[in-house]
C-alpha cells in the first residue's frame, strides 16, 4: 500500500491504495466521488475524464501513485454552489444528454476543448475532438450543439469582460 | 400548451444530478459490509466440465469464499427461462435447453459464468478468479446458424436435436407460391442482418444484499424493468417469494433491449449474499459486457418479391435464419416471429405473406431483443428488397413505394396486424422535400468532379409499438401481460407524485410525465415529481422497451389523473355549492365556468386530507391508481433519406446528409422525441457502416470484445441530422401517441446501405459496410 495526496476540487486529501490501483478507481472507491465513471477497459470511452493539472486526463490511464501531489477536478468540482458551469447549462438547454453515463466525461472533454482552442469551436473540430468519448444515446448532434453554444457563450463572456 | 405543458421543449428535470456527478447508478452503491463477486468465466466455447478446484482460491488473501453452481442447483434455484412460447409449424414446443445460472456440468459458449469468487475488494476477487481451476474437457464449436443446421454440426444441447429451437411459419405458402409463379416480375435477394452488441455505456451490474434477521433481500440491478426481475425471479429462479424481495433500479445508464433480461449475475449476486452473509456487488468489465450482455439481429434471409405488370406488389415470401446463441435469452423466442415476421407488410399493401423462421442454437452468446427487435431486421429485409426491384424495373424509388403505399385504415395485413392510421405519403414528401432529392444529380455530378461517387438512398419503415395488448400477446405466446400501472397522489399541499411501472434509463420520464401532469391541473412542474424504479415503491409494472413508455406508460397515467380529476372537481363543487360539471381545471385553479368563483388547486388538495368539508359519504384522500391495457399496437412510420460520398481510392464513405421524416402521432416534448431520433439514427448508422460481432468459427473465441475491436459510433463518424415530424395522432390510446424510441434504428440501416450501394453501382454488399468491403465491392 502506497500514500497518496491530491488536491481534488480544491481541497487536499489523501489516502492508502495498491500501487496497481487506477486513478479512477482511487477516486470513485477511495474518495467516494462516484460522478466520474468507468465505461470500459481500454481507455476507449471517455467517461472517466477529469482535469488534472488544468488538461483533461482519461483517469483510467494513469496509476493513482503517479498522480500524487497534482491538483484534480472532477465533475464534482467543475462547477462551484448552486450555479452550473457553462459547458452544463448548455447540455441541459441542447439535450445533449440522455442516460447521463457518458456525460461527466463528455462536460469534462468538452471543458478543456473549449479552453484549448480559446472559445473558437466549429462542428468540425468538435468531432474530431470527441474521437475519445463515446456516446450512446444521444447520436452526438446535441452534443456538438451543446458544446458550440458552450464555446459561443464563454467566448461572448470573456470578450465582455476584456 | 403552456410553457411546461404537452408539446412544450422543456429543458430536463433529471439533468442536474447527471451533470454535476450526482447521478447514482448500481456500480456507485456502497452499503455497510459490502464486498465484491468476482465471475470464474468459460474460456471455452463449448466444452464438459471435469472437475473444479476452488481450494487454491479460497485460500488467496481477502477471499471471502468461492461458489459454483452445484451448490446453487442443491439450494433449488432455477434454471433460466425463455417467457415467450413458440410453436412450430409441426404444433410442437419450442426446445428449450437448459441454463443454469453458473454451469456445473456444461459451458456452452465463452463468457458462460463457472463460479463466483467474493473478496475484500475487487482486485482481490480477480486475482483469486485466476487462482480457480476448471478442468475442461473441450468440444467441438459452431459458431454461424446455417453451419449449426448441416448434419454432423456439434450439438449444442441435448433436447434441440439438430441444433432446431423451432421452424415456425405465419401466412399459406400455396397462395404465395402461386402468386409468385404468375408474377410479371419478381426480385430475389439474399439479406444478411448483422449481429450487434447493444452497448449501452454503463455496463451491468447487480448487488445483491440479504438481510437474514427479515429473511429479506435487496437486489440493486441495472435494469430496464425491476418488477419483472421480481416476478421472474421470484416465480421461476426461486430466489426469494414477491414480498421478501426487492428490486431496485435506480438510475440506469443506458438499455437498448440489453437490460431487460434478467442474467445469472443477479441472481447469483442474491444467493451469493445468503450463502456468505455479506452484501455482494458485481459490476460488468466492458469485455464481460461483450462476452455475456444478449445480442441483437443476426438473421440470414432468402426473400422473393412478386409483381405485377403494373409494378403492384403482388406476394411476398421470405425464408430466415436466426441465430439464437447458446441458451434463450428471455425473450427471445418473440423476436424472430411476432416482433419481425407480423412488420413484414411494411407500409405496403401485400395480398399475400409467407414467413418461415429457423430458430438455431450456436455456441455464441445468448441474442434477443436490441432496439428495434425484429422489426429493424423486418424493415431493413424489406427497404433493401424495395430498392432493388426499383432498380431492376427502371423506376424511381419513391415512386415504387409510393405507388404500392397503404392508404385506407384501418389495414388488415396478411400477417396479423391491424394499421389504424397513418399517412405515409406525407413523410415520404417531407424527406424528399428536405433533403433536395431533385437536386441531387448536380449534387452528383459535382461531387464526380472532386473524384467521389455519391449516392442516395430512402427507406419508408413501419413499426409496432405500444407493446402491447395482453389478451393478443397471450394468445400468441407471451407469459405475462404487458399493460402498465399508475399511481398519483396528490399531497396535502398539492404538490404530486406519480409513481409509474414505466423505467427511465435515459428517455427523460421524470420531465415528459411531470409535463402531462403540469398540463392537465396547471401546476407547476416543479411540484410534480416522478417515482420509478423500485418494488417497494411502485406496487408493479412491464417496464420500458418496445417503444411502450409514452402510448402504455402516460396512457396509464392519463387515467389514474381521470380519476383524481373527478375527485378534485366533485369537492371544488362542493365547496363551492356548484354543480360538479361546471368545474373546469385552468391554470392552477378550479373554476365554476361562468362565475369569478374558484379555488387554487391546493386548496382542493387539502379540503381532501383534512376531510372538515367533504361531500357527503367521500373517502379522505386524493390518491388514485390505474392499470392501462392497450387496444392496439401503434404503428409509428416514416421515412429517411441519406445521402453518401464514397471515396474510390480507399472505400471511406462519408455520410453528408441524413434526413428522418417521422410520424410519432402526438408529441409531449418535441426536443426529447428529436433527441430519440437522433440516437437511433447513430446506432443504425453504426450497425450498417461499422458494427458487427464477430466470433472466430473454428474456436468461438470472440474477436470483437472490446472497443478497441468493436467499432463504435463516434462522434466524427457521423453527421448532424434533419429531423420533422408528420403528426396522425394514434387512436387507440387516449394521448394519440405512438412511440418514438426505436424508429431511428429501424429506418436508418437500409436508407444507408441503398444510399453506398447506389453510390458505387453495386447491390452486393452487406452490413457493416465497411471501407474494404465497399472497395471490394468497387473492384466486381
Amino acid at each position: 500500500m502506497t500514500k497518496v495526496t491530491l488536491t481534488v476540487n480544491g481541497r487536499k486529501v489523501s489516502g492508502e491504495c495498491e500501487d496497481r490501483t487506477l486513478l479512477v478507481n482511487f477516486i470513485r472507491e477511495n474518495l467516494g466521488l462516484t460522478g466520474t465513471h468507468v465505461g470500459c477497459d481500454t481507455s476507449q470511452c471517455g467517461a472517466c475524464v477529469i482535469h488534472m493539472d488544468g488538461h483533461s486526463v482519461k483517469s483510467c490511464t494513469i496509476l493513482a501513485v503517479q498522480a500524487s501531489g497534482s491538483d484534480i477536478t472532477t465533475i464534482e468540482g467543475l462547477s462551484s454552489g448552486d450555479a452550473l458551469h457553462p459547458v452544463q447549462a448548455a447540455f441541459k438547454e441542447h439535450h445533449g444528454l440522455q442516460c447521463g453515463f457518458c456525460t461527466p466525461g463528455m462536460v469534462m472533454t468538452a471543458a478543456d476543448m473549449i479552453k484549448r482552442h480559446n472559445c473558437s469551436l466549429d462542428e468540425k473540430t468538435v468531432r474530431s475532438e470527441l474521437e475519445g468519448n463515446i456516446c450512446r444515446c444521444t447520436g452526438y448532434h446535441n452534443i456538438v450543439k451543446s458544446i458550440l453554444a458552450a464555446a459561443d457563450e464563454m467566448g461572448g463572456a470573456k470578450q465582455a469582460a476584456e | 400548451m403552456g410553457v411546461e405543458g404537452i408539446g412544450a421543449r422543456v429543458a430536463r428535470k433529471e439533468d442536474k444530478r447527471f451533470l454535476t456527478g450526482k447521478g447514482r447508478y448500481v456500480d456507485d452503491m456502497k452499503v455497510p459490509g459490502m464486498k465484491y463477486g468476482y465471475f470464474v468465466r468459460s474460456p471455452h466455447a463449448h466444452a464438459t466440465i471435469k472437475s473444479i478446484d476452488m481450494s487454491a482460491a479460497k485460500a488467496m488473501p481477502g477471499v471471502i469464499d468461492v461458489l459454483e453452481g452445484r451448490a446453487l442447483q442443491d439450494d433449488g434455484i432455477g434454471s433460466l427461462i425463455c417467457g415467450w412460447m413458440i410453436h412450430s409449424k409441426d404444433g410442437s414446443p419450442m426446445n428449450m435447453g437448459n441454463w443454469r445460472p453458473l454451469a456445473y456440468e456444461t459451458v456452452r459458449y465463452v463468457g458462460d459464468a463457472v463460479a463466483i469468487v467474493i473478496a475484500d475488494s475487487l482486485a482481490e476477487a480477480r486475482d483469486a478468479a485466476e487462482a480457480v481451476v476448471v478442468d475442461y474437457d473441450v468440444l467441438p464449436a459452431v459458431t454461424e446458424a446455417l453451419d449449426a443446421l448441416k448434419p454432423g454440426a456439434p450439438q449444442v444441447h441435448p433436447n434441440a436435436p439438430g441444433n432446431v429451437i423451432y421452424d415456425w411459419a405465419i401466412g399459406e405458402e400455396g397462395p404465395v407460391d402461386a402468386a409468385i409463379a404468375a408474377a410479371a416480375h419478381v426480385t430475389e435477394i439474399e439479406i444478411h442482418n448483422n449481429r450487434l452488441s447493444p452497448n449501452p455505456m454503463e455496463p451491468r451490474a447487480a448487488l445483491g444484499i440479504y438481510d437474514a434477521a427479515e429473511d429479506h433481500y435487496t437486489c440493486y440491478t441495472t435494469s430496464q424493468n425491476p418488477h419483472v426481475a421480481r416476478l421472474v425471479m421470484s416465480a421461476f429462479y426461486n430466489v426469494a417469494p414477491e414480498n421478501k424481495l426487492r428490486v431496485i433500479a435506480p438510475d440506469v445508464g443506458g438499455g437498448f433491449g440489453s437490460k431487460i433480461y434478467i442474467y445469472p449475475e443477479e441472481i447469483v449476486c442474491l444467493w451469493a449474499s445468503r450463502k456468505t452473509g455479506v452484501p455482494v456487488k458485481w459490476t460488468a468489465d466492458r469485455t464481460e459486457a461483450f462476452l455475456t450482455d444478449a445480442h441483437g439481429r443476426d438473421h440470414l434471409s432468402k426473400v422473393k418479391m412478386a409483381f405485377d405488370a403494373n409494378n403492384r406488389i403482388t406476394a411476398l415470401k421470405v425464408d430466415t435464419t436466426a441465430n439464437f446463441g447458446a441458451y434463450m435469452s428471455l425473450f427471445s423466442s418473440a423476436v424472430p416471429t411476432y416482433l419481425y415476421a407480423t412488420l413484414l407488410s411494411g407500409q405496403y399493401n401485400i395480398p399475400v405473406i409467407y414467413a418461415n423462421v429457423h430458430a438455431v442454437y450456436t455456441n455464441t452468446a445468448p441474442v434477443d431483443a436490441y432496439r428495434g427487435a425484429g422489426r429493424p431486421e423486418a424493415t431493413y429485409l424489406l427497404e433493401r428488397t424495395m430498392e432493388t426491384a426499383a432498380r431492376e424495373l427502371g423506376l424511381s424509388p419513391a415512386d415504387l413505394r409510393s405507388s404500392n403505399f397503404i392508404r385506407q385504415f384501418p389495414h388488415q395485413t396478411p400477417v396479423i396486424m391491424t394499421y389504424d392510421i397513418g399517412d405515409y405519403q406525407a413523410s415520404l414528401d417531407a424527406a424528399m422535400a428536405e433533403s433536395d432529392w431533385a437536386g441531387f444529380p448536380a449534387r452528383k455530378a459535382e461531387a464526380a468532379a472532386r473524384g467521389k461517387k455519391r449516392g442516395i438512398g430512402m427507406s419508408c419503415y413501419i413499426e409496432a409499438c405500444g407493446i402491447a395488448p395482453s389478451a393478443a400477446v397471450g394468445s400468441l405466446g407471451a407469459g405475462v401481460g404487458l399493460w402498465e400501472s399508475a399511481e398519483v397522489r396528490v399531497n396535502a399541499v398539492g404538490t404530486i407524485e406519480v409513481l409509474t411501472g414505466s423505467h427511465s434509463h435515459g428517455q427523460g420520464h421524470e420531465t415528459t410525465f411531470a409535463q402531462l401532469v403540469a398540463s392537465r391541473f396547471g401546476v407547476p412542474l416543479d411540484s410534480v415529481s416522478i417515482v420509478h424504479g423500485d418494488t417497494d415503491k411502485v406496487q408493479m409494472g412491464m417496464g420500458t422497451y418496445g417503444s411502450r413508455s409514452g402510448a402504455v406508460g402516460m396512457s396509464a397515467i392519463a387515467k389514474a389523473l381521470d380519476k383524481v380529476e373527478a375527485k378534485a372537481k366533485k369537492i371544488a363543487a362542493h365547496l363551492m355549492e356548484a354543480d360538479e360539471s361546471d368545474i373546469v381545471i385552468e391554470n392552477g385553479e378550479l373554476k365554476v365556468a361562468g362565475t369569478d368563483k374558484a379555488l387554487p388547486w391546493f386548496q382542493v388538495a387539502l379540503a381532501a386530507y383534512t376531510a372538515h368539508n367533504l361531500p357527503s359519504g367521500m373517502e379522505p384522500g386524493l390518491k388514485e391508481g390505474a392499470f392501462y391495457d392497450p387496444a392496439n399496437f401503434t404503428f409509428p412510420a416514416g421515412c429517411y433519406i441519406c445521402e453518401v460520398e464514397v471515396d474510390p481510392e480507399t472505400g471511406k464513405t462519408e455520410i453528408v446528409q441524413f434526413v428522418a421524416a417521422d410520424d410519432f402521432g402526438n408529441i409531449i416534448n418535441p426536443m426529447i422525441v428529436e433527441g430519440q431520433v437522433h440516437g437511433g439514427i447513430a446506432q443504425g448508422i453504426g450497425q450498417a457502416m461499422l458494427e458487427g460481432v464477430q466470433y472466430d468459427a473454428s474456436t468461438g473465441q470472440l474477436i470483437t470484445a472490446s472497443y478497441m475491436d468493436y467499432a463504435m459510433p463516434r462522434a466524427d463518424d457521423l453527421p448532424s441530422y434533419k429531423v420533422s415530424h408528420q403528426i396522425t395522432p394514434c387512436p387507440s390510446n387516449p394521448l394519440g401517441i405512438k412511440g418514438c424510441g426505436e424508429a431511428g434504428a429501424i429506418g436508418s440501416p437500409p436508407a444507408f446501405m441503398n444510399a453506398v450501394t447506389d453510390a458505387i453501382g453495386n447491390n452486393n454488399l452487406t452490413m457493416p459496410a465497411t471501407p474494404a468491403k465497399v472497395w471490394a465491392a468497387m473492384q466486381q
